[in-house]
């Protein structure tokens, strides 16, 4: 089975679907975390179009998911309890910071990349704990709740509707993605990671294309960030973290880059080892995953999707 | 088109200079490429040609100097902006996306040719017209059976096809081919050569080659380059005869 | 004026001791191309052996230094063998990530070692004292820190510019391929530099633990700090590590004393600024 014939996208959709919805009536007690891996896998395939198939080696992605976090926390509080035109203002936010901090970022060379963009993400941290009048500062922001989705679903306590919602919207934009990864400036964005002098001498402005997507990519960042608050009701300073960039870098890796399947399963597969092994002791989970990581670097350094017979391009 | 347009048709380069530091790798260089010319530059590894080459595409801006094209002066323009005007090179070593076949790749120059590169919500292969010009150009060189393998298992000498494949579907006016046959055994290289034979008559083609007789059958003047300066130029016969080049190729002739 | 000679002296402090920590990871990844994220795991795992062996045997500041230095180097040298020369080769995603991982397993180890508390190296009498020069009181510690750090500066230039070991180290910097076919072991070469940035990533450790508290999230909280100080500075430049820890850490100081609503975003910034201006550092080379 190959990923890139229709059919067998087909069945591996439809699995996943029908996996997902059976979430519904198999496990319901465990929506929560259900909820909190879709939004995570949302972030993660936003990554994925990034650094898997623009080759844009970014740690701070988390900002932009932040940012857009924030910005749907904000807006639930001060302005409307609508839950999708607060998507909107997530997805927003986050194009924007994406472009602005894109100008810059584009126009160094990778090392120097990697290194700036963990400064700004940083840098919003900062501003978000220094806000704090704002944004709650480290006790977060919370006390909102949010309308029904579409006027029809309300938020229930069980975490049903957030479920169906984060899966709903993030089920949709994944099929976007990979509708864009599939078109002419899809293509060319994977030709610019692997052969920018090559696109160059097509004619192709690099720079304007990787600002493109990243600021594409920074928009569904945002809606991630948006939906997290969302189904959640809180945002704090973590979503700014280093960590969740490192996190998310992982999970992508894990699961291969470049495929977007890798970035659902690698996320899948992290967050559910990391509420197994988070129970037993913190500490250790770190270790666990450092190890892992380690592992799967010298072992698998095209991801796990690369290794399993159905995985390859 | 009057005298003067026909004069300033193509590509020309005037007193052109490129220094690095201390180090002048290009001097003074005047080259005319008109349309339907047949142009090879040949010398001694280092002498420039690639600099030259980068010069004229706009990855090197020059330290003095100017390059026309058709009278107009192109010395600012941007690399991707010199493509969209006619100026395409192919790579001396390949550059080409692993993963992809001939078909993808040629289907890829053509979209971005035509401007389609921004296309965000069609699929790539939806546009029918421009299928058929890849097929066609791929018939051209003969790659249609190989059309849609990877390039990355294709002999060495079918990649170099492709990238004059690429090369020709961006519709090139001004044409540089960066040593085509360069590490093609020699069995391959017959079907690269006639790739060149059969390129547009109207186009402007500057090959850059150490192969002497891809070199003597191809060009019709000839621009030798030494330590990034033109030692001489002029017609096929008169460069053989020249004895100044004689000993520069002397020990030379094993490749040739 | 007595408030600007305050910040000189605690601005330059600090930026000697980023100094010491960052020359080495900007040695290596000038060198080897290999993005490091673990270079500060050598400072806290120095910080915590002098620690350990300061409150728990009652040994001397100095001896415990000097273990504590020897213990980073010990660390450095099997990571070395097994570990970076094998991904020497890999792509920088690939780098980060190994690298990443190795931070999070040093980090579950010293929490699991000395919990998630900071941890205090305890200053010899001679380091906790003040120099009083009329307009200021100066802390002994800051002066010992900024003079270790230009005797430090001064050993590594005479290290590069004198000796054999400084050529090649420079010919591999420039140009990796050139110099081992001039016969130059590249490979020792990179050893070599490799160890020794971790024994003054160690010093730096240990010397700092004022400024840079010992904790189990040391490497995770610095990482960002010790980047951008190479980043700023130019990967592969000795000078550069100096010249952009001594300006950042005097904006930072400034910043905290100046504008203390903006903690610590005028270090960033000011990194920001200065990358978008020369992109390769302010010393650095055109990576191609």
């Amino acid at each position: 089975m190959d990923l890139s014939s229709l059919k067998s996208r087909l069945v591996v959709d439809l699995g996943l679907l029908a996996a997902s919805i059976a979430m519904f009536f198999v496990l319901p007690d465990q929506l929560g975390f259900a909820t909190r891996v879709i939004t995570t896998v949302l972030f993660v395939l936003s990554l994925d179009l990034v650094l898997g198939y623009a080759g844009i080696p970014t740690l701070g992605h988390a900002a932009i998911f932040g940012i857009g976090a924030y910005a749907a926390g904000l807006y639930a509080l001060h302005v409307s309890s609508e839950p999708l035109s607060g998507l909107l203002v997530a997805g927003i936010a986050g194009a924007v910071i994406a472009f602005l901090t894109g100008l810059l970022l584009l126009r160094v060379n990778k090392l120097t990349l990697v290194m700036i963009s963990i400064a700004m993400a940083q840098i919003a941290l900062e501003i978000a704990n220094q806000a704090s009048g704002l944004t709650g500062g480290a006790d977060g922001l919370g006390g909102f709740e949010l309308g029904p989705v579409l006027g029809l679903f309300a938020f229930d306590f069980y975490g049903y509707t957030a479920y169906g919602y984060a899966l709903a919207v993030t089920w949709l934009l994944f099929l976007v993605m990979r509708r864009l990864m599939a078109s002419p400036f899809g293509i060319s964005c994977q030709g610019v990671r692997e052969q920018p002098r090559r696109m160059e001498a097509l004619g192709v402005s690099v720079y304007w294309r990787l600002v493109a997507i990243y600021t594409i990519a920074g928009s569904i960042a945002g809606v991630a960030g948006g939906l997290a608050t969302q189904t959640t009701q809180f945002v704090s300073l973590e979503v700014l973290g280093f960590t969740v960039s490192a996190e998310a870098l992982i999970m992508l890796i894990i699961g291969g880059t470049g495929r977007l399947y890798g970035a659902i399963i690698g996320t899948i597969l992290f967050m559910s080892a990391h509420d197994i092994a988070a129970g037993i002791a913190p500490a250790n989970w770190l270790f666990v995953i450092g190890a892992l990581v380690i592992v799967v670097v010298l072992v698998t350094p095209r991801g796990l999707l690369s290794i399993l017979p159905w995985g390859s391009r | 088109m009057s005298a003067q347009e026909i004069d300033a048709a193509g590509l020309s380069v005037r007193n052109l200079n490129k220094r690095f530091g201390g180090l002048t790798v290009a001097s003074d260089l005047n080259v005319d490429l008109p349309p339907g010319s047949r142009t090879a530059l040949i010398g001694p590894n280092g002498a420039g040609k690639t600099t030259f080459a980068g010069l004229v595409t706009g990855i090197l801006p020059p330290s003095s100097g100017t390059i026309m094209l058709d009278g107009e002066d192109i010395t600012r323009l941007s690399a991707a902006r010199r493509v969209k005007r006619g100026i395409v090179r192919t790579f001396q070593i390949t550059t080409l996306l692993k993963a992809m076949t001939p078909r993808e790749h040629i289907r890829l120059a053509i979209l971005e040719r035509r401007n389609l590169g921004w296309r965000m919500f069609s699929g790539a292969s939806d546009f029918r017209d421009v299928e058929s010009e890849a097929a066609s150009i791929l018939e051209q060189l003969i790659l249609r059976e190989d059309a849609d393998r990877r390039v990355d298992r294709l002999p060495y000498g079918k990649q170099r096809l492709v990238e004059i494949a690429i090369a020709l579907a961006l519709r090139p006016r001004i044409l540089l081919l960066d040593e085509p046959a360069a590490g093609v055994p020699s069995g391959e290289s017959g079907v690269i050569i006639d790739a060149i034979r059969t390129l547009p008559e109207d186009l402007a083609v500057l090959i850059i080659e150490h192969d002497m007789d891809l070199v003597f059958s191809f060009a019709k003047r000839i621009v030798v380059l030494v330590s990034g300066a033109i030692l001489t130029e002029g017609e096929p016969g008169e460069i053989a005869a020249d004895p100044r080049v004689r000993a520069l190729y002397l020990g030379e002739e094993a490749h040739g | 004026m007595q408030l600007l000679l305050s910040i000189l002296i605690d601005g330059v402090a600090y930026g000697m001791i980023l100094f010491m920590i960052a020359v080495g990871l900007s040695v290596t990844m000038g060198l080897m191309r290999v993005v490091n994220l673990a270079h500060s795991v050598f400072a806290m795992a120095a910080g915590f052996t002098a620690h350990w062996l300061i409150s728990r045997f009652g040994l001397s500041f100095e001896f415990s230094a000097l273990i504590a230095i020897l213990v980073a180097m010990a660390i450095a040298w099997p990571l070395d063998l097994l570990l970076f020369r094998r991904i020497y080769g890999m792509d920088d995603l690939e780098q980060v990530l190994l690298t990443i991982g190795l931070v999070f397993i040093a980090i579950a180890t010293a929490t699991v070692l000395f919990g998630t508390e900071v941890r205090a190296v305890k200053l010899p009498a001679y380091l906790t004292g003040s120099l009083d020069i009329g307009v200021r009181v100066l802390p002994f510690h800051r002066l010992v820190v900024i003079v270790a750090g230009i005797v430090i500066a001064f050993l590594l230039w005479c290290l590069v510019e004198k000796t054999r070991f400084g050529i090649h180290l420079r010919a591999a910097v420039d140009n990796e391929g050139t110099a081992a076919s001039l016969g130059i072991n590249t490979s020792r070469t990179y050893s070599y530099a490799f160890l020794l940035g971790a024994a003054l990533a160690a010093l730096g450790g240990i010397l700092g633990a004022e400024l840079l508290p010992i904790e189990a999230n040391y490497p995770l909280r610095y990482l960002v700090l010790i980047l951008l100080v190479v980043a700023v500075g130019g990967m592969g430049s000795i000078a550069g590590s100096l010249v952009a820890a001594l300006l950042l850490g005097i904006i930072d100081t400034a910043g905290r004393y100046f504008v203390p609503e903006l903690g610590t975003i005028m270090f960033y910034a000011a990194t920001i600024v200065i990358l978008a201006v020369k992109p390769n550092g302010l010393f650095g080379r055109k990576v191609s």
